[in-house]
């Protein structure tokens, strides 16, 4: 079969142009190495099959980021059958420089000139035929959304001939250069030696390591500077010739994206349109008031009804509606209008509360031990319903950010923050990670590879689960559902949305310490297209959230599912094996596993204190260093245990309030163990990425980084919460390490030895 | 008479003469089609006054006011 390997510019439509040739047959893999997304899928249209290989979106085949070298290689060593380079015709000028470094090496390259429709609407053209005559290798214009053109292309591709030798646009003067260099490079019998020669004419790093070349490049460069004038004589040949898409940016005088965009990155309002659309995506996945209708009404003195102040019962079993066409009308509403997010969760949970209800019953009909029994109630099903049931959340917020990722937002926000961020010692590219931090820190690690800076990575790596990530979201809502119910707190999401902002306070607070401390390093330079908006399209967005759905439910089904049993098991038996039952926990191994390291969160305010049943958030918060579903999962097993026939539901607010209700916990202790959730050390997937994206010999450090934040940041707030005047002692606490940071910074100090950790 | 890009009013624009600036930075600018000869348009600042939106090459391109300083202008 032969491989095509797809390569062009980021935000040229190379992503959706993949999805259109490949399919359902895509699957995503790694690049050796490095952890680069290496997406691979096989094309089927044409007269045979052809595998595709989709190439990180790079601007050019210089050696200075991951993605550049990474796709450098592939074409040089693992020598594709072509090169399908996609072109957005909205933008010919730069993406050309990429196809003109490209034409140098020795391989078969095809050119998708994707967007024409685009082009076109603006009355603009672009000749194809004599774009293809001027760079010698075939063109076909295509849109890459509305799959058209891809036919052709494909057909075009297959059929070109298996051997091609590298050409360039550079002549003039370059041409006896470039030849000597080519001689040079070809008597070392490497591929595509004119693509060498020329990037050693740029001075290139990694060109410079042959032996020899470094002399070559001092005799024909002769003081010159040849990469500026490489760069130079490529933007010439492409302007001269290829200036048709140019000429309207310049009569044009407000396209519809400059408009949206006068508006979105506004001198004054920019920021604050940023944090609304922020809140309104919270809003419209976590919110069980949506706009607020029901709150407004009962400030005008009429709360609207429930479906149970309606007089409909509500069955003792499920804790649901009896009759269910009002079982499903109570996932809209319900007293309240629901968001979007919270609907969802509702149907799901509307389905698995009546599959496990099933199960249940059949369970105890065929009349199983008790032990049985509870292993399939209050393990399995238990566990895997708290599980999915944040499933529909989570996917809420993944669609909402990748519709701004997919607009163009995402790099504007970059845009507007940078200058915020680089107070903090990070770039505003940084930005990108950390918000995807809160949908998952798995793809939110990988993504720090667009930093260049390896400091400006292990800072960021190590704050981005603070940024509290989807499966952090049930212990979220279910504590702070539980203690709005306990304490008469007015609003869940509130609390949610406040604790979201401490993550981000303290993963700011960190970075500060960080990049004055051990991380101290210049901030890399920000240079980067600002893409023009446009719709995302739907077929993408479903993709992506395809993949996000199939990550989530595997990992349900095996991590999460295996340990949700172990702990069934940890906390149903006794040190000598023997079924304990709802009745005795305390005799349970899980409980003195528990009450060993109980003592430890004391000052967090969830230890000691909280008496014979206080176990419980030690043992919690140990499961959820497996993965953070599990803490809810864990609160959801247990509850069973204290109330009798117990289910499982309503995102975990039930089991909050059990377990709340049953250890005596205070609200300042309740915050504490979300905050110690949200920053100790993630779950085992995070950790694993993070070992994987971490510099050399950071690993260790980061772990320990994590439990000395949770554990300062929890025993933080625990004072505060319950002695208001502490916070003056944590101020001084403070400002004397930071007197200490600023003055050994500035050289006044200096300490022997003396280890630093973050303060 | 050479301008740094850094200095620009929003609005003005002017021809690229010049590209200074260490290894990494100078590259990424020539790959971003910031070389000698390009027109360049000061379209923006961002709220806070840095960085900057710049047109060219029918593109939009932020850089920081530290980059933009290493891009000498004829404007």
């Amino acid at each position: 079969m032969k491989t095509f390997a797809l390569a062009g510019n980021p935000n040229c439509g190379k992503t959706t142009l993949f999805n259109a040739l490949t399919g359902s047959t895509a699957h995503v893999g790694n690049w050796p190495g490095v952890t680069v997304d290496k997406r691979e899928g096989v094309y089927k249209g044409g007269a045979e099959k052809v595998n595709i290989v989709d190439l990180p979106g790079i601007y050019s085949l210089s050696p200075y980021t991951p993605e550049e070298v990474i796709s450098r290689n592939f074409i040089l060593d693992e020598k594709p059958d072509g090169i399908i380079n996609i072109v957005d015709a909205t933008n010919l000028e730069r993406n050309l420089y990429l196809t003109t470094q490209i034409l140098e090496m020795d391989v078969p390259v095809i050119v998708a000139l994707n967007m024409m429709d685009e082009v076109e609407k603006t009355g603009d053209r672009i000749d194809v035929k004599a774009l293809e005559s001027a760079i010698g290798v075939p063109v076909v214009a295509i849109s890459a959304l509305r799959k058209q053109g891809i036919k052709e292309l494909m057909d075009r591709a297959i059929s070109m001939s298996a051997q091609r030798k590298g050409t360039t646009v550079l002549g003039g003067s370059l041409a006896p250069k470039i030849e000597r260099a080519r001689q040079f490079f070809a008597a070392t019998n490497v591929a595509s030696p004119l693509f060498h020669a020329i990037k050693l004419l740029e001075g290139d790093e990694i060109e410079l390591r042959h032996s020899g070349a470094k002399e070559l490049f001092t005799e024909i460069s002769a003081g010159q500077d040849m990469e500026a004038v490489v760069a130079d004589e490529r933007y010439k040949y492409i302007s001269a010739h290829f200036s048709t898409a140019k000429s309207k940016k310049e009569t044009q005088v407000l396209t519809k994206s400059d408009k949206v965009d006068k508006v979105l990155t506004h001198r004054v309002w920019g920021l604050p349109i940023f944090a609304v659309i922020l809140f309104a995506i919270f809003h419209l996945t976590f919110a069980e008031d949506l706009f607020y209708i029901n709150t407004i009404a009962s400030a005008c003195g009429n709360p609207l009804p429930t479906f149970e102040d309606m007089g409909y019962a509500v069955s003792e079993g499920t804790g649901m509606y009896e009759n269910f066409g009002i079982a499903l009308a109570a996932c809209f509403y319900d007293g309240a209008v629901f968001s979007p997010g919270v609907i969802l969760t509702n149907i799901l949970n509307l389905i698995l509360g009546y599959a496990s209800y099933g199960i249940g019953l059949g369970v105890e009909s065929a009349g199983a031990a008790a032990w049985a029994t509870s292993l399939v109630n209050d393990g399995i099903v238990g566990g895997i319903t708290a599980v999915l049931g944040f499933l529909p959340q989570i996917l809420t917020l993944f669609l909402f950010f990748s519709i701004l990722e997919d607009t163009g937002y995402m790099a504007r926000v970059a845009f507007i923050l940078d200058r915020i961020f680089r107070r903090f010692g990070l770039s505003g590219r940084a930005f990108m990670p950390m918000i995807m931090g809160f949908g998952c820190s798995l793809p939110a690690m990988i993504n720090t590879r667009t930093l260049a800076d390896d400091k400006e990575r292990t800072a960021t790596i190590r704050v981005i689960p603070f940024f509290s990530c989807g499966a952090k979201l049930p212990i979220l809502t279910a504590i702070a559902g539980g203690m709005c119910q306990l304490f008469g707190l007015p609003s869940v999401e509130l609390i949610t949305f406040s604790m979201y902002v401490l993550g981000i306070v303290t993963a700011i607070i960190c970075v500060i310490v960080m990049r004055a401390t051990t991380m101290r390093g210049e901030v890399p330079p920000f240079i980067m297209e600002l893409p023009a908006y446009h719709m995302p399209g739907f077929k993408n967005l479903m993709l992506h959230l395809w993949d996000k759905t199939k990550h989530f439910v595997k990992k349900a089904f095996t991590i999460i599912f295996v340990s949700t049993v172990l702990i069934w098991f940890l906390q149903s038996f006794r040190w000598n094996w023997t079924y304990i039952g709802a009745d005795d926990m305390g005799e349970s191994i899980l409980a003195s596993i528990g009450q060993l390291i109980q003592p430890l969160f004391t000052p967090l305010g969830f230890g000691s204190q909280l008496g014979s049943y206080g176990w419980v958030f030690a043992v919690a918060a140990i499961t959820g260093l497996i993965a953070k579903e599990n803490v809810i999962a864990t609160f959801s097993v247990l509850a069973a245990m204290f109330v009798a026939g117990f289910e499982g539901t309503e995102e975990g607010v039930e089991e909050a309030v059990v377990m709340i209700e049953a250890t005596g916990m205070t609200p300042a202790a309740c915050i504490a163990f979300i905050m110690f959730n949200m920053t100790t050390i993630p779950c085992f997937a995070a950790v694993a990425t993070a070992k994987a994206e971490l510099p050399a010999g950071k690993f260790g450090g980061t772990l320990v980084f994590w439990l000395v934040t949770s554990y300062l940041v929890g025993t933080m707030i625990y004072a505060v919460g319950e002695w208001w005047w502490t916070v003056f002692i944590w101020l001084a606490i403070a400002i004397a390490a930071a007197t200490v940071i600023i003055l050994h910074n500035k050289g006044k100090i200096k300490f022997p030895k003396l280890r630093k950790k973050r303060a | 008479m050479t301008k740094l890009l850094s200095d620009f009013a929003v609005g003005q624009s002017g021809k690229i003469v010049k590209v200074n600036g260490d290894g990494a930075i100078r590259r990424r600018l020539f790959d971003m089609g910031v070389t000698p000869g390009a027109e360049v348009m000061l379209r923006k600042k961002a709220p806070l006054g840095d960085p900057l939106e710049v047109n060219l090459r029918g593109y939009e391109l932020t850089l920081r006011k530290v980059e933009a300083a290493c891009v000498e202008v004829e404007a």
